[in-house]
This record gives structure tokens, sequence and C-alpha cells, in this order.
């Protein structure tokens, strides 16, 4: 039998496999086809104090081995999870982790206030690197002095699992990932969306009801793998990577790269059993390549 | 309902004229229920530049046989090549999805309108209504005659009449100039109707001042079609809502037409 378990920080990770937020709802919305247990974890919808309607439609547009979206963090605020959601959904039999959002350093640390409350959420994600919306998100995470500013006030009020999402739109991620583990964020996730646009060229208007959006899905991963890698020699705490994972080959090549663990967007869209077929295929590898323990992948790229 | 994806075989591919085709798709397994205005998501392969699945309505499905049964027609690259798969190909099909139309009461009288595409989910429903022949109106509008494919075998299930834009078949113009529209619809409880934005607008804006009793099936841009990606919002009196999750069917009086 080979070992799947991981850590990231206090979290034992039952196989290194998540499911990225905004991706896979509150877990429900997937959960009929395949058991959730399965999962290493799932990070739910991005969440914010209050409630958001999002952007206008349209929101999507596909693009050659990918998609835009600028759906801007649609969700019925903190308030509404805590009452409605949590209790559905906090027996999973895994981690289950929050994607925290805020417009201002205020609501990041009022939000994280609230989530430290529940015993089943060991750990948020925060999020600095949202480029759908106007205010915040994104603008946090691409200068140093900014994601400084955001990880140390929200790790004063919160012990647990802290966990800091980063932005592809920066010159070097490596220094914004120091800056971040400066301030104590115990792992780092990456990428979000690359922000990209679409063009109508029959009505030369933009795709987007707000013109940019974020890339994600195949597209991404070549650019994805480089910041992993990137991240994984600048800093001493776990790195989580994402970005066009569709199979356990893009998965192994993330953590040989040097994530500890992955999660998978788009894909799901594409196929919501895809995390099991990984885990599996994860298995597999091992197997095929004698490795004993998942650790052993972890950054074993030989350059 | 569980939702699954299914790798189906395509039992038969018949062109019903210029632009549109007659999927019929073999489970391997028993098919769940199936309700007219569901619909499945279907993987297009080996297509360079598709990325995401497309959605197509349920247009019948045959319990005994395993099968569902789509009318595709041609809009852009995905649906051609939907169209040009091969008899005895697999393809991969997440289904049951969205929510269907409210079934008719024993007594109503329904008026259904079906434009292009939207014939689909209108026939099923037809079929499946469980009235008598004569409380089931069907009126299907289309540009020419040409367009128009055969309803033989619905022919049974009710009375149906046709429209054209250049009166190559029933009367000339739009659904809405139809005489059954013009002149009989308070006669009916309820109207269901699945075609394009303008048209379903139009007939959902009378059934509102007329006080009808009136659902709409809206189509938008999908990327997962079982809601977690949020991305297929339709803007309703509450709120932003999931075309695939609590549509694709709505109630004129939820949206702010
Ligand atoms: C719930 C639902 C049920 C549908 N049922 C049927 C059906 O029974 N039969 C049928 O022929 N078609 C149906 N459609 C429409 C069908 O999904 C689109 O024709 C198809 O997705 C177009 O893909 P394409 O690759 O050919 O188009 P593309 O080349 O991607 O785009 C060409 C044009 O197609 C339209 N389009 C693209 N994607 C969609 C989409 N997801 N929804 C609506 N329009 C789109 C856009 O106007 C676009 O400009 C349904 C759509 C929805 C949302
Ligand atoms: C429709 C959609 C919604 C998303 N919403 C969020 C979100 O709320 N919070 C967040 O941190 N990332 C969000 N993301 C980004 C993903 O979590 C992930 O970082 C990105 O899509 C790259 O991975 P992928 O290529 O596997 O999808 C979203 C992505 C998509 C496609
Ligand atoms: S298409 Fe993803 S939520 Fe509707």
């Amino acid at each position: 039998m080979v070992d799947l378990g991981i850590k990231i920080h206090n979290l034992d990770l039952k196989n290194p496999v998540m499911t990225a937020s905004g991706t896979c709802g509150f877990g429900e919305e997937i959960a009929d086809f395949f058991d959730l247990s399965r999962l290493g974890g799932l990070v739910v919808k991005g969440t914010t104090l209050k409630h958001r309607e999002g952007n206008a439609y349209p929101r999507m547009a596909e693009t050659p081995s990918g998609m835009l979206n600028a759906v801007g963090l649609q969700n019925k605020g903190v308030d509404n999870f805590i009452a409605n959601i949590y209790p559905r959904i906090k027996d999973m039999d895994t981690h289950l982790i929050v994607n925290v959002n805020g417009s201002t350093i205020e609501e990041y640390v009022a939000l994280t206030e609230r989530l430290n409350e529940l015993d089943k959420i060991p750990a948020i994600e925060l999020n600095i690197s949202c480029p759908n919306v106007k205010e915040g998100g994104m603008a946090f995470g691409i200068s140093c002095p900014s994601a400084e500013a955001v990880v140390k006030a929200v790790r004063k009020v919160y012990s647990k699992t802290l966990i800091v999402k980063l932005s592809p739109n920066v010159t070097s991620i490596a220094e914004i990932a120091k800056a971040v583990e400066g301030q104590g964020a115990d792992s780092v996730s990456l990428i979000n969306t690359l922000l990209g646009m679409a063009v109508n060229a029959e009505t030369r208007k933009p795709v987007l009801s707000t013109i940019t959006g974020g890339l994600s899905g195949p597209a991404v991963k070549p650019i994805a793998i480089r910041m992993v890698w990137q991240v994984y020699n600048a800093v001493k705490i776990p790195v989580i990577g994402m970005g066009g994972i569709m199979n356990a080959t893009d998965a192994i090549e993330f953590m040989i790269a040097g994530a500890s663990a992955i999660q998978v967007g788009t894909a799901l869209f594409i196929d919501p059993t895809i995390p099991v077929q990984i885990i599996d295929g994860i298995t597999q590898y091992m197997e095929r390549h004698k490795i004993q323990s998942v650790n052993e992948i972890i950054g074993s790229l030989q350059c | 309902m569980k939702k699954t994806v299914i790798d189906f075989l395509l039992l038969n591919n018949k062109q019903l004229n210029k632009d549109n085709f007659l999927l019929v798709l073999q489970s391997p397994i028993p098919v769940s229920d199936i309700f007219p205005g569901q619909f499945i998501n279907v993987e297009i392969k080996d297509a360079t530049e598709i990325f995401l699945r497309r959605p197509f309505s349920v247009l019948d499905v045959d319990y005994e046989k395993q099968t569902i049964s789509l009318l595709v027609k041609i809009l852009g690259r995905g649906s051609r090549k939907l169209t040009e798969a091969k008899e005895g190909q697999k393809i991969s099909a997440i289904f049951p999805l969205g929510k269907s139309f409210t079934l008719p009461d024993k007594n109503d009288r329904i008026l259904l309108i079906g434009g292009g595409s939207g014939v689909a989910p209108m026939l099923f429903l037809s079929k499946i209504c469980g009235l008598d022949p004569d409380n089931v109106t069907v009126l299907i509008g289309a540009r020419s005659s040409s367009d128009h494919i055969d309803i033989t075998a619905y022919q049974p299930y009710g009375n149906f009449f046709f429209t054209t834009e250049d009166g190559s078949l029933g009367e000339k113009g739009y659904v809405t100039n139809h005489t059954v529209f013009i002149d009989r619809l308070t006669q009916f409880s309820k109207i269901y109707t699945c075609g394009p934005d303008l048209m379903m607008k139009s007939i959902g804006r009378t059934a509102i001042g007329k006080s009808i009793f009136c659902e709409v099936s809206l189509e938008n841009m999908m990327a997962c079609g079982f809601g977690v990606c949020l991305c297929c919002v339709e803007d309703t009196k509450a709120g932003h809502k999931c075309v695939c999750t609590d549509g694709p069917v709505f109630n004129v009086n939820d949206l702010k037409w």
C-alpha cells in the first residue's frame, strides 16, 4: 500500500487532492458524482462579509484550452454560510476550507473572526488574488506591502491553518510568497486566474460584461507550474498548486515542481469525477515507480 | 435524481433537414426519470478549440431501450461537430440537469410554443403531459418550411399549428402573429415556451398582461451545467439565479421581463 497522506501545517490530508474555490460550490453540488470523503480537502466558494450579487451576465467566455470567468464572487455572505450552509456540510469527511475575500483589511479580519468560531473549518484560504472585483481582491495580492498588511492583520485573529492564495498577475510571485510567509502564512496556494480578455469580432464588443476576466484551464498550466517551482524554491511553507490540472499526470507534474498538494478547478466542469481519477492515478503512478510516500514526489525535480 | 457522467453510445444520427439532426444516445445503465425542460451536457471530443461541454434539451426518453433523443441544430463549431458524430461512437454526457416544466393539471388546457431548437422540450412535453390531446395545442415557428422538422410521431398528442416567416408553411409571420396566439390565448390555462429570447419575451409579456400562467425555458452560456461555476446567471426579481440549476425553466413572473 502506498501512503498518500501529506501535511499542510496542522492539517493531515488523506491525499494531496483538493477541489478549488469557485469550482466546486459548497461540495453539495458535486456530491452526486463521487464520494466527497475521498478528497484530501474541499475549498468552498469564495465568501465575503456581505451578500454579493456578482457581476452582470455574460460572465463566461470559452477560449482555446480554457475559459475566462467574471463571476465576481457571487455569494450570500458569511452569515448565510454559517446559518444555512455550514450545518449541512460540516460533517463531510474531508477538510473543509473557506476561501475568504474582502474589500478592506477590516473586512478580511471581520470575516476571519466569524469563521474562527466554526469547529469544522480547520483552515481558511485568504484570497488576495481575485481579478474580478472592483475594490480589494487582487489589489491586495499584487504588491508586497499590501499583501503583508492583510496577512498580518488576519494572522492576529486566526490561529488555525492560514493558506494565502496568490495572484499570478505580478512580476515576481516568489517575492509576494516570501512576504506573506514573513507575516505568518502557513501555506500558499497558487495560481488564481490570469487576467485575460475576449473580443467578439462581429460586434466589436467585449464578450464579458466586465471586459476583462480570469483565465483558467489547461491554457494556464505551464505558467502555473513555473510559478509553483519558483515559489517552492523561495519559501519553506508548503505550496498548494493549481492551474489547468486535468488528470493525474498534470497533478504529479505540479508536485514534482514543488507542490505539496494540488487543487482541481475548471476540470470539474468538464468531468466532475476527475478528482477521484486523479487520486487513483497518483496511486498507480507511485506503484509503478515504487514510491512509498507521496512526500517523496514533492519537489523532486531533477534539473 | 442523481446526476451522473455517462458514456453514451450513439445509436442513431439522422439528418432531419439542413441544420437539424436527431441523435439517439443509448445509456449502458438504466436512465433515471427525465422530464421536459431538463437537459444534458454533452462533451464534444476531438474538436480543437472546444473546451467546454454543450447543453442540449432532452427530446425524448425510452426507458426500456435506455435511450435519450436530442434535437441538435447546427449553430456553431460544437454543434456542427456533434452532428458529424458517427453511429457507434461514444459520447460522454452529464445528466439529468436542470428543472423541468411544471406538469399541467388534469383540467388544464395548455399552449406549447416552440421556436428553432426550442421545439425539443415542447414536443417532449406534449407527449408526456398526460392530457387529452384536445387540450394540448402546439404552435411551432420557423423561418421557412424547410426549417421545420417532421413531427408526425407527435401528432397524436395535440393539435399542431405552424408559422413561417416566408409563409411557406402554416400562417405567415411569427408565432406571436398566429391566430391561436392573437384570438384564442385566454382559452389556455397554461403557456409553455422555449425558443429565441425575443420570442419568449414577447410571449411572456403577453402572458403577464393577461395573467396567464407561463413558463419559459431560458438559454445561457454554461460552463458546468450543474451549479458550481455560477457563470450562467439570469437577473431575476430575486437576484441572480443560475439558469442551469434554478432553471432553465422559469415562471415569467419571477423574471425581470
Ligand atoms: C438548457 C439549454 C438547452 C438547449 N437545448 C438545445 C436543443 O435541444 N437543441 C439545440 O440545438 N440547441 C440547444 N441549446 C443550445 C445549444 O447549447 C447551443 O446551440 C450550443 O451550445 C452551441 O454550441 P456551438 O459550439 O455550436 O456554438 P459556438 O460556436 O460555441 O457559438 C456559436 C453561437 O452559439 C451560441 N451558443 C454557444 N453556446 C451556447 C449555449 N451554451 N447556450 C446557448 N447558445 C449558445 C452563441 O450565440 C454563440 O455565439 C440549448 C441550450 C441550453 C442552455
Ligand atoms: C468560475 C470560477 C470561479 C472561481 N471563483 C474563485 C473564488 O471564488 N475564489 C478563488 O480564490 N478562486 C476562484 N477561482 C479560481 C480557481 O480556484 C483556480 O485558482 C483557477 O481557476 C485555476 O485553476 P484551474 O485552471 O484548475 O481552474 C475561480 C475559477 C473559476 C473558473
Ligand atoms: S453553468 Fe455552472 S452554474 Fe450554471
